[in-house]
């Protein structure tokens, strides 16, 4: 797996997100308030913006979720799947931290 | 054991042999199909060229299907098919066939049509060696196929006959705005335009128009109608219609009792159904007769609601009628109208373009009762009460009474349990807002409860949070609340820690709370660029500042527009574009106009006494202290406010939230008006008062309503709600009937102490401003997906994309 380097972790603010250029690839990534990492698609399947780390992180039913910030669906950011729609999906990416640098990996 | 033999393999024929097998029919069943693969669903065909979607039905055990076999023959008084294979039952689902109008040069290379996964390859195929595309037909199919067109990086043509797209769904007017979105994704459209000839020796080189010349095209795909494929049916004598179809009787029956025939190329009371929905009821219906039923197809209806090219198209009932209801607004691309009887009191059928929202409700309405007034119909469809028996489901048959049953029955809590209880919702998907609505009405959700994570209203945290003394997020919901919030109840919660304690929205944890817009202190536009609005008290500004805003918006390029809250509203600028516009506002005195925020928004003025020779008070000073005294003060919803200096009233301060209108003596107070969505002239409160009175009177009224109000409830329908209305409000804050007038003065005196601009402060934190960029790993590049064309000299976001749902 091909791991790039996004940001040093402390500057990911809990619950608020982060966009990452990775070649053409627009990646999210949240650090959740327990201080688990997520990594998904930027860009709002419903609006065709690239806006989805911009969204209000929260739970539903325990599951960590992001909203979009255009109009409110609720995706999860384990799966990527719209909670609200679930036949839409978003891509999700491997996040980790190495040495104090959050890295996601994209194929 | 009975033998069933199915011609043609697409979505009828699967629906009939899946119906058969899941009754537990004890006969065999044989599908031959003339296509190289097994039955897929061609509604969703477009999907297989432009996401590689894989469109397979699931194999049904015990189902033999032969492909690649074509039948040629019946012969029905043996009872069989290409003279060999034996039948008891014959049922014909063999559909329809794209139909090619016969111009000279169609058999040329790179001549296509639009119906199977072949078409798709070979159009695909023809696509690497092409630049220009031509659709020849501008219905739905022919709008699907230009789009495929376009999906493959071709310059794309649609030639329609018609003088506009669409024609068995929309009428002229609906048409034009059809058009202008189509002409803004690049497509270039020829209404009224019929083929002469393909041109080409072997290959298609162009296509000829009768007057617009000849367009070049390497590629031509032929979507100008379907013509039932009922050759078959006709080889072996059986009934079929004039212009096409094979007759059937209500239980599918064709003129020969052993033979059915479903979907498509069945012609069912003079009528051929080219929708999948009816082919699917037919496929039942069939399926219950052969088993002994005696299920009956009695028509369908012919309602669409689709999304062609990120457009909403609509079509209910009938397309004409005694009278109409239009509503059209040609810059946003929305057309909506309403077909009525003559004496405008039952729905006929209606026609929405560029937005849909009526579609759901009001389908369920045609030839009965208007419920309201035409016009409200088309802009809040969802405030109307269905009747128990209106069908809310047409694709699955489903009323509002069996989704009430299913919901009492079974305790449904969701949309989602709707739809797996009673399968409404789960084929287009139109219907949805209509469950979520039913679900409301059934009582579901009617706890006060704020969301899963709090089960207090907002008015109950408020106090809670109040009384405790709580400052962060984290402690409320560690204490008072389940789970880590979501964004209904973050941002109530950042409101109420903002209304008390007045500090920076992005300080801390509180930055994790903000809605979308005040996550970046501007407002998200369509394409993910922010607004920024400057405020500018009472409307009042100096030429100098006028132009400061006109250089910070040719510098960056801004689109620019005067608002209708009597300010200016620059759109298009990128998140790291944000902090370097507002340097240039600050400098020049500017402060936020919290266009963003659940806030103060504007206090409106009229020029008043100063100027006008009506004026009676000074309007422009009052309203500018106003809107002074109460920025930045975050409420339950927005706050707006108006001051007229006379009872000319030019502020429109009566549809306000709180709204002054000067008098001899003094002002006249004027509570809980709206505009937007449900309009409210403003009561008056008190009258003929002084300044200091006036003021204090607001300060209370604001208070109160910031401590008491629902979540995203404005002060009209706060007012409306609140127990004992507008006298008992003036006995509270007039009188002090509740004792709190002391605590709701020294509110606002501390809001009013340690207000500071939040753009400001923004700009002297170096933590916070590094947040204000496209990527945390990229702080300097833009968002490359954020572009933008040109109209009247401004620009104006490029359409996105939507991606694959
Ligand atoms: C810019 C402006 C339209 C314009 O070009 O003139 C506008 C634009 C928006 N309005 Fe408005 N409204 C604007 C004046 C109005 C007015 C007229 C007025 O204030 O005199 C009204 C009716 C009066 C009223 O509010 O009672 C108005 C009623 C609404 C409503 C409906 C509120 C309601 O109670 O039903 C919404 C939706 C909401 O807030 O939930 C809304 C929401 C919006 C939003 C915030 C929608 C959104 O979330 O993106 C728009 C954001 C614009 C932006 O990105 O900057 N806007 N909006 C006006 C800004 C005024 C200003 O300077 O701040
Ligand atoms: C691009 C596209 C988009 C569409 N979008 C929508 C939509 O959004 N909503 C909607 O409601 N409808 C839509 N439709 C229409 C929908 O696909 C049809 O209503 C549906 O496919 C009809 O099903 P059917 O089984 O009756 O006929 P068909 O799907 O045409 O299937 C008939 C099958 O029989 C085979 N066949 C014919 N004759 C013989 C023979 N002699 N021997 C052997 N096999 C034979 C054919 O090859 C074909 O495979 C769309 C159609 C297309 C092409
Ligand atoms: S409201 Fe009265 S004072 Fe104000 S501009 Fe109109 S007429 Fe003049
Ligand atoms: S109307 Fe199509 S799914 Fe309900």
């Amino acid at each position: 797996m091909n791991w790039i380097p996004v940001c040093p972790l402390p500057d990911l603010l809990p619950e608020r997100g982060a966009c990452a250029l990775i070649g053409d690839e627009q990646v999210a990534v949240f650090r959740a308030h327990d201080g688990s990492l997520y990594a998904i698609g930027n860009q709002d399947p419903f609006s065709g913006a690239y806006i989805l780390s911009r969204g209000i992180v929260g739970t539903r039913n325990g599951e960590p979720t992001v909203a979009s910030p255009m109009h409110k669906q609720v995706f999860s950011l384990t799966s990527g799947v719209c909670l609200d729609e679930p036949g839409t999906v978003i891509p999700t990416f491997p996040i980790r931290v190495t040495m104090g640098m959050v890295e996601v990996s994209v194929k | 054991m009975t033998r069933v033999l199915i011609v043609g393999n697409g979505p009828s024929a699967h629906r009939l042999a899946e119906t058969l097998t899941t009754r537990g029919f004890a006969g065999s069943v044989t599908i031959l199909g003339e296509e190289p693969r097994g039955a897929y669903d061609r509604v969703a065909l477009t999907s297989y060229l432009t996401e590689d979607r894989d469109l397979a039905y699931p194999e049904i055990p015990g189902v033999a299907v032969l492909v690649d076999t074509r039948v040629v023959s019946i012969e029905p008084a043996a009872k069989t098919v290409n003279g060999t294979i034996p039948y008891d039952v014959l049922v014909l689902a063999t559909g329809s066939a794209p139909f090619v109008p016969p111009v000279p040069g169609r058999e040329l290379d790179g001549c296509h049509v639009y119906r199977t996964i072949d078409d798709l390859d070979a159009i695909r195929a023809s696509a690497k060696t092409a630049t220009a595309g031509v659709v020849v037909g501008g219905g739905l199919l022919g709008l699907e196929a230009a789009d495929a067109l376009r999906g493959l990086g071709l310059k794309t043509h649609i030639v329609e006959m018609s003088p506009w797209l669409m024609p068995r769904q929309v009428d002229e007017g609906g048409g034009a705005v059809l058009k202008k979105h189509v002409e803004s994704l690049g497509l270039t459209v020829h209404t009224s335009s019929g083929v002469t000839r393909i041109e080409g020796d072997d290959r298609v080189t162009g296509l000829l128009t009768p007057d617009r010349g000849v367009i070049d095209a390497q590629i031509v795909v032929f979507s100008a109608g379907i013509r039932p494929r009922d050759e078959l049916a006709r080889g072996a004598g059986l009934q079929v219609g004039e212009r096409g179809g094979i007759v059937v009787d209500d239980g599918m029956r064709t003129s020969d009792p052993s033979i059915f025939a479903i979907g498509e190329c069945a012609l069912h009371d003079g009528q051929i159904y080219g929708l999948v929905a009816p082919c699917m009821t037919m496929a039942e219906v069939a399926a219950d007769r052969i088993m002994g039923g005696a299920a009956a197809f009695t028509g369908a209806d012919l309602s669409t609601k689709l999304k062609l090219l990120g457009v909403e198209v609509a079509q209910f009932g009938a397309m004409a009628g005694a009278l109409d209801v239009t509503y059209l607004d040609p810059v946003a691309g929305v057309y909506k109208k309403l077909f009525v009887s003559d004496d405008a009191s039952t729905l006929l059928g209606g026609i929405c373009v560029g937005d849909a929202a009526p579609y759901a409700t009001l389908r369920s309405f045609v030839g009965s009762e208007l419920p309201a007034a035409p016009s409200d119909l088309l802009f809040s469809p969802t405030a109307v009460e269905l009747p128990g028996d209106a069908p809310v489901c047409s694709c699955n048959n489903v009323t509002k009474n069996d989704v009430t049953a299913a919901i009492k029955e079974h305790d449904l809590t969701d949309v989602a349990g709707v739809k797996a209880c009673t399968r409404a919702g789960t084929t287009c998907g139109s219907c949805l807002p209509l469950l979520k609505k039913i679900l409301t009405e059934s009582g579901v959700d009617t706890g006060s409860g704020l969301c899963e994570h709090f089960a207090h209203s907002r008015a109950e945290l408020f106090t809670i949070v109040q009384v405790r003394g709580i400052t962060t997020f984290t402690q409320l919901i560690d204490e008072h609340g389940t789970g880590r919030g979501c964004d209904i109840c973050k941002p109530v919660v950042a409101s109420i820690l903002a209304s008390l304690h007045n500090g920076h929205v992005l300080e801390g944890e509180q930055a994790a709370l903000q809605d979308t817009n005040d996550h970046f202190l501007a407002n998200l536009q369509k394409n993910g660029t922010y607004s920024i609005v400057p405020r500018i008290p009472g409307g009042e500004i100096t030429p100098e500042k006028l132009i400061v805003i006109g250089e910070v918006a040719r510098d960056f390029g801004l689109y620019t527009k005067i608002t209708g809250g009597q300010r200016i509203d620059l759109f298009g600028a990128r998140v790291e574009e944000l902090p370097r516009i507002w340097r240039r506002l600050v400098d020049a005195g500017f402060e936020s106009g919290h266009a963003y925020g659940k806030a103060l928004r504007t206090v409106k003025s009229c020029v008043g006494s100063t100027w006008c020779r009506y004026g009676v008070q000074d309007s422009v000073t009052l309203a500018i202290d106003l809107e002074l005294r109460y920025r930045g003060l975050r409420s339950p919803h927005k706050l707006k406010s108006g001051v007229s200096g006379c009872a000319r009233e030019c502020a429109e301060a009566r549809s306000k939230d709180f709204g002054v209108i000067a008098t001899e003596k003094g002002w006249n107070l004027y509570v809980g008006g709206n505009g937007g969505f449900t309009p409210r002239h403003a009561d008056l409160l008190v009258q003929d008062v002084d300044t200091a009175t006036l003021i204090r009177t607001i300060d209370r009224f604001l208070m109160f309503y910031i401590r008491t109000a629902d979540r995203l409830q404005r002060t009209a329908a706060w007012l409306e709600n609140l127990e004992g209305g507008l006298d008992r409000l003036r006995e509270i804050v007039m009188d002090d009937a509740l004792g709190i007038c002391a605590d709701l003065d020294a509110q606002m005196a501390a809001h009013i102490a340690t207000y500071a601009d939040e753009w400001r402060a923004t700009l002297d934190d170096p933590v916070k401003l590094r947040r204000f960029v496209s990527f945390v790993n990229a702080p300097g590049t833009p968002d490359p997906s954020i572009t933008f064309t040109t109209e009247r000299d401004q620009i104006k976001p490029e359409i996105l994309q939507v991606t694959s749902r």
